[in-house]
């Protein structure tokens, strides 16, 4: 079985910069099938809708869960303490296809950074490149330093690291990488795919409003071009993870 | 003793009144990696159309206090699709299967029922309450005689139990209900979802990209109850009755107002085993109390 919804003890919960806070979740069973990419769907109390959270880590009992307050929803997890149940349904999706042998470039913009430590782990010599809209925004530099990756760190305003946007360093760096992996918002990953397109291929993870989470309800379509057809396909399901010409084919 | 679970709907014998809601269950292979779809009444399957659609834009959900607002608009792989891929594998499941259906015109609809009646479907549930199409939908079913006049229509194509599913958005459900118990449905199921509406205020934009979206969930249970009631007061075939069921004790509640049987829908994004959990909480309280069949309940409310 893939995925499936069970309970998962909270272990850790700290705040690694401000509102952003660093989940560990412990459970016997599923932590051990999560891919890098991947997402899980958390029930959060009072809440009719669980809330779709990257994989930012895992071994084979816990996952690490980085996340942003943004609502009602994260508010309440933000809040809640070690040693309280929490229902999660993962490991959910389609993740980053990483191929052995080659050198990989991982982007990342924002809270859209955390997936990608999971990702850069499971390669050699990962390049990373981070862009936050400040200092104080600014998370998991260590960790991806202790994974060996060979970091960059960027800021919109120049507070911390370079004084500007990835695609900036992306395309300084173009040549040192055979593919790209990139998560982060809209714009960023346009910008990411355009700098790519024609040169290195490209991944990107997008972002939907989620019921179900598994690709049952169609709430989180997206129109994609996949091997020329167009199709309507699931975020939850055939993502969050895409090529970025099966997503970005009309812009 | 265990309680008899099974009820009969249309002649049509379910493992357990608990059917998975149209649109929130997809053709079931997702929750089928969760349990066997056995385990429930049956499948009420995403809306189908005689054509392929492909939905309404997105974000196609919000959240509300105690519910959800949604607008997929029907977007699906269109009849033949259906019959052709998804009803073989269904078919394995031992579970009962209703089509669900939706059309831009009556007959639309008349072609659809005709070709699932060749199927091997167990009910055909006629959608005329989508609140997330242009046209079709709705427009079918918030009057009398248009109603009436679907009902007549498919009636004449259709060689399956024919269910009408009703709109709550309209003044007198009652009298709908009669409109179409007296033009051949089998059965009704109700509610569909209720018209809402939710606004982001920095940025003013509707947070459903087609404004207004379809509310379901825990908010509308008390709606659903009164109106499962009118219902059944009007007419004499059986209800299938829906709209915010969460938890076993709401699914009691709703049997007693006069449904047959239920159906599960927003519950199962906040728990996807909820049908499970709410099966065994009504087998659990009919031991409690000494009832030997599910279909015991059914109506025995004594009002004030
Ligand atoms: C595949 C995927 C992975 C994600 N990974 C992360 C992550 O690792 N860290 C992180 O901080 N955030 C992540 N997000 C975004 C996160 O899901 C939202 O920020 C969160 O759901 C907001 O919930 P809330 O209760 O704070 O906001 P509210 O505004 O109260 O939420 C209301 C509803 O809208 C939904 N919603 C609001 N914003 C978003 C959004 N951007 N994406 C999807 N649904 C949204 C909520 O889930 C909820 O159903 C991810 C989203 C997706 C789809
Ligand atoms: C995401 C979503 C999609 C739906 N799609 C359909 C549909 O295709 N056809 C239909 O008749 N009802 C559809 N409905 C309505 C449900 O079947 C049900 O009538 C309603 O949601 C109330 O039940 P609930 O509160 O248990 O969800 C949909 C509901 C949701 C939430
Ligand atoms: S969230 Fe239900 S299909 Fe993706």
């Amino acid at each position: 079985m893939s995925y499936d919804s069970q309970i998962f003890k909270l272990t850790e919960n700290k705040e690694i910069a401000k509102g952003i806070f660093d989940w560990t979740v412990k459970n016997d069973e599923l932590p051990a099938r999560a891919k890098c990419g991947q997402f899980v769907n958390i029930k959060v109390p009072g809440r009719v809708l669980r809330r779709p959270i990257s994989i930012c880590d895992a071994t084979d009992t816990t996952l690490r869960l980085v996340f942003q307050v943004k609502g009602e929803g994260t508010k309440v997890m933000s809040q809640m303490k070690p040693g309280e149940d929490v229902e999660i349904l993962a490991p959910l999706g389609t993740g980053f296809d990483i191929k052995p042998g080659k050198r990989y470039c991982f982007v990342g913009g924002g809270i859209g950074v955390p997936p990608l430590l999971f990702s850069a782990k499971q390669t050699d010599n990962p390049m990373v490149i981070m862009g936050f809209r400040n200092k104080d925004l600014v998370i998991l530099k260590d960790d991806f330093k202790a994974a060996g990756a060979e970091l960059y760190t960027a800021t919109d305003d120049g507070s911390f690291g370079i004084h500007g946007f990835v695609t900036d360093v992306l395309s300084e760096h173009m040549g040192e990488f055979d593919e790209v992996c990139a998560c982060g918002p809209v714009p960023m990953l346009k910008a990411v795919a355009e700098v790519c397109r024609g040169k290195v291929r490209c991944q990107v993870s997008l972002e939907e409003r989620m019921g179900c989470g598994i690709g049952a309800c169609l709430v989180c379509s997206c129109k994609t071009k996949i091997d020329g057809e167009e199709h309507m396909t699931q975020v939850c399901r055939r993502g969050p993870v895409y090529d970025a010409g099966e997503v970005f084919y009309d812009a | 003793m265990m309680p008899d679970m099974k009820v009969k709907l249309c002649g049509i014998e379910l493992n357990n009144p608990i059917i998975a809601a149209s649109g929130t269950f997809g053709f079931g292979r997702e929750f089928s990696e969760l349990y066997p779809l056995s385990s429930l009444g049956g499948i009420s399957c995403k809306g189908i159309t005689l054509a392929e659609r492909d939905g309404n834009p997105t974000p196609r959900i919000a959240e509300t206090e105690s519910g959800i607002l949604n607008a997929v608009g029907l977007q699906n792989p269109g009849v033949d699709h259906f019959i052709k891929y998804d009803l073989p594998w269904l078919r394995e499941q031992n579970t009962a299967i209703i089509a669900n259906i939706a059309g831009n015109t009556v007959e639309d609809y008349c072609t659809m029922a005709e070709k699932l009646s060749d199927s091997d479907v167990d009910i055909i549930e006629l959608n005329i309450s989508c609140p997330n199409v242009k046209s079709g939908g709705v427009q079918f079913g918030t009057s009398c005689e248009s109603v009436g006049n679907i009902t007549r229509e498919v009636r004449k194509h259709c060689s399956k139990p024919l269910m009408v599913k009703l709109s709550p958005n309209v003044t007198d459900i009652a009298e709908i209900a009669r409109a179409a118990e007296a033009e051949g449905a089998d059965a009704l199921s109700l509610i569909n979802t209720l018209t809402g509406m939710r606004i982001d205020i920095n940025s003013a934009r509707p947070i459903i990209r087609n404004n207004t979206g379809g509310l379901s969930g825990p908010a509308v249970f008390p709606v659903a109850v009164r109106m499962v009631w009118q219902v059944s007061n009007a007419v004499s075939i059986p209800i299938v009755g829906m709209g915010g069921i969460s938890k076993w004790q709401d699914a009691v509640e709703m049997m007693i107002a006069g449904a047959t049987a239920l159906q599960v829908g927003t519950a199962l994004f906040n728990d996807p085993y909820a049908p499970i959990k709410i099966n065994e909480g009504i087998e659990k309280f009919l031991s409690e109390k000494n009832i030997s069949s599910v279909t015991e309940l059914t109506g025995t409310i004594k009002p004030w």
